[in-house]
């Protein structure tokens, strides 16, 4: 059971990353490319996806931004005791 | 201003220490071609470009360098914890440990510390543009250069080949800013004047240079 969940967490952090880095990427082409309507239109696209995501692992699991930090409806503040991303995997 | 994200932009996981890795991949942190360099070069030379676009390019791309930054001192600590006495001792990285224990610290792999003669910020878009053309270059080369020493170790060469690719990329957006920047001067004397001091800022303000 707790490793599942485990998996399922690990599984949805990798998601965020890589719709992350799709919103990282086409940003610095469209600072440089500011009219691309196909840039703009994927970049309309991952950053609803990852607004998404972000909120769904805040709820689950606990926030990785500050803006999803009040979605999580806890008592207590999760922000500071969420792993940082240098600890061990599974600590 | 920035906000913090508690991830990093490519995950990390390295199972095995390894103190000689360590010595040699700090120098991506803290060294001559390093991340640290690569953030504080593009953030303080973004105050003075001359349009809004290469203003973006180098406030975004100093931003990520920042992520960079965090995933190398990551692949540092990660390398380091759980050494025993002996590793430290045999691997070179005893006078490192003397000083800082395993704490991570920028230098460079030969010992050097941090500096901030490892970049430059001109004041003159041109030059400081050509400069970041160089500097990803030069990073790209010194990534090339650890992934040769780790390309047996799929947990360390993983995290390093992303960053490679990231600075072919940045390279390209570099470019793409010194054009910007080429397309609103004389084309027959791009050195007429210095955009950022002859002719001040105002240009960034029209909607022309945008």
């Amino acid at each position: 059971m707790m490793k599942n969940q485990t998996s399922k967490r690990r599984c949805l952090l990798q998601q965020i990353n890589e719709v992350s880095f799709a919103v990282n990427d086409i940003l610095l082409y469209l600072d440089t490319h500011p009219d691309d309507e196909k840039a703009l239109a994927f970049f309309e696209d991952v950053s609803d996806r990852r607004n998404q995501l972000l909120a769904e692992y805040a709820k689950d699991y606990g926030p990785l931004t500050v803006d999803t930090a009040s979605k999580t409806c806890e008592t207590s503040w999760k922000w500071s005791q969420q792993p940082f991303p240098w600890e061990r995997e599974g600590a | 201003m920035w906000n913090y994200e508690k991830r990093l932009q490519y995950p990390v996981n390295i199972t095995t220490p390894n103190a000689k890795l360590a010595q040699f991949i700090m120098s991506q942190y803290g060294g001559p071609d390093g991340e640290i360099g690569a953030s504080m070069r593009y953030l303080s030379q973004r105050f003075t470009m001359p349009n809004r676009t290469s203003m973006a390019v180098l406030n975004d791309i100093g931003t990520e360098e920042l992520a960079h930054l965090e995933m190398v001192s990551t692949i540092v600590h990660q390398l380091t914890r759980d050494l025993t006495m002996e590793e430290i001792e045999n691997s070179g990285l005893g006078p490192y440990y003397i000083d800082h224990t395993v704490g991570v610290w920028p230098q460079a792999a030969g010992g050097v510390p941090f500096n901030a003669c490892e970049f430059q910020s001109k004041g003159d878009p041109i030059t400081d543009l050509f400069e970041n053309l160089a500097a990803e270059q030069k990073a790209r080369s010194t990534y090339d250069n650890i992934l040769r020493v780790v390309r047996n170790i799929p947990e360390v060469a993983d995290p390093i080949r992303f960053l490679r690719a990231r600075e072919v990329v940045h390279f390209q957006r570099f470019g793409e800013a010194l054009r910007s920047i080429q397309e609103q001067l004389d084309a027959n004397n791009f050195y007429a004047f210095n955009p950022s001091f002859d002719n001040p800022c105002k240009a960034s303000c029209a909607p022309e240079a945008r």
